[in-house]
């Protein structure tokens, strides 16, 4: 690049050039970057407990005792995939049926309101919904609910982790599916229709068939974000280091374990290794689902592109 | 026919009734939260800290909560804000589709869907390291590790959609890539860039796990990056367990103040992407 | 003219502002090949979609009028949409099969119908495949996705599966203008054989096909009718000019 120019205003503007786009080359860098360096250090602070403790015993004891040194992790990973599992049961059947009502029944004017609805309360922190959570579920539960079934409680159990969890991963599966469903070609509903099938048939064997990997991928963008979710299941969910019997006990997920004990870490030897072990396994599931969702609705939309 | 009009007629029952559950719940929500956090409020409850003790004070409001939040979120967003920003002009207009660039998105995508704890963790550990302690500055780093992916993302993909042509007219002058940058891409894109930190800062104020470690809790507003800071979502969070109800309406009030504000910037956002979009597509 | 299957009187129907069917009136007979012939956008597939009712999903459609199928007026309030589509095979001018094995494409519509038994569905797809003139090129693969056919094999598809209803009618939209000339052949035999157990209605702008096919033909223009008669007429002693300047080929 020659710069035997005189004009100094185009070398200051070339070096401006220059100087920014590698300043904005770095910060790039970095951001690409960050994931990686939060999974390496996790990795790296739970080798400490992955060399004292066979993993096997790690993953499947149920005894954990810190100050003992015994670090059963199965209460807690039982715990996520228990509420997990809870609130996805909860949460799937309504929200594929909200889903399909607004894409294909709703009366525009509905669907104008509801849809942007859904999306605002998709927003609402984590502790609201905890609040609202120790508000409303817990006393439902262990006054009506319970009963109804012959247990007591506190209230503070596995269900309202689930139901509470439930509500909160709705939006998200709301959103995707119904987008997805709209998304189907006229063309496949028209044949359908032209044969003499009803509405609900046509949505029932046909539109749904066409959504399905979408719809499937909404769901696991939903199971990743219930797994992580801390603060709200955290608030109603019990936290006693038991595997839950029933859906009326309580439960204690991953991320409640870590958020509650932070204080303690740094007195127990191998306690911090531990919890980091645990943030590791945290973040390498919900990595997962949400990679394979990514992996499917980019299928889906290069399967709709060429129709 | 009967049989499948029945059908359609249950499965219709069973869709709208889907919807007024999931519908009612989230309205509940709202209502539960404004509805007790509006009886909790006064004047001394938004501009007083606590008073006389943590748990156990009587006296005094969540000012510490407030200015706290404020300062987490003003200290995050404006570092975040200067990372992004060069981030997504150079992944749009330098880097355009280099390895560097599929790299970069993939990753800030699977950034985007790290439970926030996880940042809470990370920021502790790198806080151990510096020997830092749980205080504004350890709050700030984490959420600004929260918000970087989503404004990365939005700017991005809000920049993709300035159209060509602008950009070939500042180039056709003669104008250097980064004159083009910043005159044509960013004034065109701006409302989205407002809209990318709206969104950001919506999240991380109502995020708790991400500063539980970082950035600690106090009653009194930090003088300082190093002292610790109270926050609305923490507020809510340590003293709704307490069996003071007058400490719990402080719960309450930061409850609904909170809603407020992520319903505020959630609102707000959507408004301006309605007009970015009228705007873009001429 | 045979007794007429098919009896529309004074049909208006417009869209979105615009009033795309004008008034038309006109008879459609028995198990012959009418063809709906025209210019680009006068009207004849909405014509033709209004028979079997497709245009209610069109957004903010108007209609009044009324389409005879024998007796019954399809849009009379109490008529069941699903019962006339029954009676109306539908092929559309793109392939559209449905996203499932070609058995099950064909099998559809006698399923939502009611039959259940698989014996029952196997001689249905057997025998429309058969006719369709699409079994010997299947039939070993009949539980693979039907979007893996051809365009001409998924348009032959869509015939057997019009057929599979047992309707009384055919409605074609252009079903041969995405395909190639042999496939194209392929469906024009077919619909020649199928005249003489079906009412067919076929839109085409092309006039040399209309000229192969029809015993029936109606020229629209503009959304109105013009002229409507037996082929020869139509074709060779049209009585309108406008028929004539278009059969001659001066524009359209």
């Amino acid at each position: 690049m020659k710069l035997l120019t005189e004009d100094n205003a185009v070398n200051t503007r070339r070096l401006k050039n220059l100087v920014a786009s590698k300043l904005m080359f770095s910060t790039t860098i970095v951001s690409g970057l960050i994931v990686f360096i939060i999974a390496f250090t996790l990795f790296q602070k739970s080798t400490l407990i992955l060399t004292t403790q066979p993993l096997s015993e790690l993953l499947f004891s149920s005894s954990w005792h810190p100050w003992r040194g015994e670090f059963g992790f199965y209460p807690f990973i039982s715990g996520t995939l228990l509420v997990t599992a809870l609130a996805m049961v909860l949460s799937i059947p309504p929200s594929l049926l909200m889903s399909i009502y607004l894409a294909e029944y709703a009366p525009k004017k509905i669907r104008g309101i509801i849809k942007p609805m859904v999306d605002l309360l998709a927003g609402i922190p984590s502790v609201v919904c905890g609040l609202w959570g120790i508000l409303l579920v817990v006393p439902l539960i262990r006054d009506y609910i319970a009963p109804l079934f012959g247990a007591s409680t506190t209230g503070f159990s596995l269900l309202a982790g689930g139901i509470v969890l439930a509500i909160m991963v709705s939006p998200i599966v709301i959103s995707i599916s119904e987008e997805v469903i709209r998304a189907v070609p006229h063309q496949a509903r028209e044949a359908s229709l032209a044969l003499g099938a009803t509405k609900w048939q046509t949505v029932k064997h046909v539109v749904t068939r066409s959504a399905f990997p979408g719809i499937v991928a909404a769901i696991m963008l939903g199971f990743g974000r219930a797994f992580g979710e801390t603060m709200a299941v955290l608030m109603v969910v019990g936290n006693v280091p038991k595997v839950p019997s029933s859906l009326f006990d309580p439960a204690y997920p991953l991320p409640a374990l870590i958020a509650n004990n932070y204080g303690e870490m740094m007195s127990i030897p191998l306690y911090d290794s531990a919890l980091m072990l645990a943030a590791l396994i945290l973040l390498l599931v919900v990595l997962l689902f949400n990679v394979a969702a990514g992996i499917l609705l980019t299928g889906i939309k290069r399967r709709l592109a060429f129709g | 026919m009967d049989k499948r009009k029945l059908e359609e007629n249950f499965y219709k029952i069973l869709m709208i009734g889907s919807t007024l559950i999931i519908v009612g719940s989230l309205v509940s929500i709202l209502i539960v939260v404004l509805f007790k956090g509006a009886l909790a409020l006064s004047i001394s409850m938004l501009t007083q800290t606590p008073k006389g003790g943590y748990y156990l004070g009587k006296e005094g409001g969540i000012l510490n909560a407030i200015i706290g939040s404020l300062y987490l979120a003003g200290g995050a967003t404006f570092i975040a804000f200067i990372t992004s920003l060069p981030t997504a002009l150079y992944l749009n207009e330098y880097a355009g589709r280099s390895k560097l660039a599929i790299f970069t998105r993939q990753s800030l995508d699977i950034l985007w869907s790290v439970p926030s704890i996880i940042y809470g963790v990370f920021g502790f550990t790198i806080m151990v390291y510096l020997g830092l302690r749980a205080s504004l500055l350890g709050g700030i780093i984490a959420l600004a590790l929260l918000e970087l992916p989503i404004m990365v993302r939005v700017m991005d993909e809000v920049m993709k959609m300035v159209p060509l042509k602008l950009k070939e007219a500042s180039y056709a002058l003669g104008a250097t890539k980064l004159e083009t940058t910043l005159n044509v891409i960013t004034r065109q894109a701006l409302p989205g860039v407002l809209m990318a930190i709206l969104l950001a800062v919506g999240r991380a104020v109502g995020d708790a796990a991400s500063i539980l470690f970082t950035a600690g809790y106090s009653d009194a507003i930090p003088g300082s990056l190093f002292d610790p800071a109270a926050s609305l979502p923490l507020a809510v969070f340590f003293q709704l367990g307490t069996p003071f109800p007058e400490v719990q309406q402080r719960a309450y009030a930061s409850g609904f103040i909170l809603l407020v504000i992520v319903l505020s910037l959630s609102i707000a956002s959507r408004l301006l992407t309605k007009r970015f979009m009228r705007y873009v597509i001429k | 003219m045979s007794k007429p299957h098919i009896s529309i009187q004074n049909l208006n129907v417009s869209y979105e502002g615009h009033h795309v069917l004008k008034d038309i009136t006109l008879d459609i007979p028995e198990k012959q090949i009418t063809t709906i012939i025209g210019p680009s956008g006068c009207g004849k597939t909405t014509l033709l979609r209004s028979i079997n009712r497709l245009i209610d999903l069109i957004d903010g459609v108007k209609v009044s009028g009324k389409v005879l199928v024998g007796k019954t007026n399809v849009f009379d309030n109490g008529i069941d949409v699903t019962d006339i589509r029954k009676k109306m095979g539908f092929i559309a001018q793109m392939p559209n099969p449905l996203p499932m094995s070609t058995y099950d494409n064909i099998a559809y519509g006698p399923r939502i119908h009611g039959i259940k038994e698989r014996k029952r569905l196997d001689q249905i797809v057997e025998h429309c495949l058969q006719t369709a003139s699409l079994w010997n090129e299947v039939k070993n693969r009949l539980t693979e996705p039907a979007s893996k056919l051809s365009a001409g094999q998924q348009q032959r598809l869509c015939l057997a599966r019009a057929l599979a209803i047992e309707p009384e009618v055919l409605l074609c939209d252009e079903p041969t203008s995405a395909l190639d000339p042999i496939s194209a052949g392929h469906i024009e035999e077919q619909l020649l054989t199928l005249k003489k157990d079906y009412t067919i209605v076929f839109v085409t702008h092309v006039l040399r096909q209309a000229k192969r096919l029809a015993d029936h033909v109606i020229f629209l223009y503009l959304g109105e009718l013009v002229e409507q008669g037996p082929a020869e007429t139509v074709f060779y002693q049209p009585s309108d000019p406008k028929t004539k300047a278009y059969v001659e080929g001066v524009f359209g």
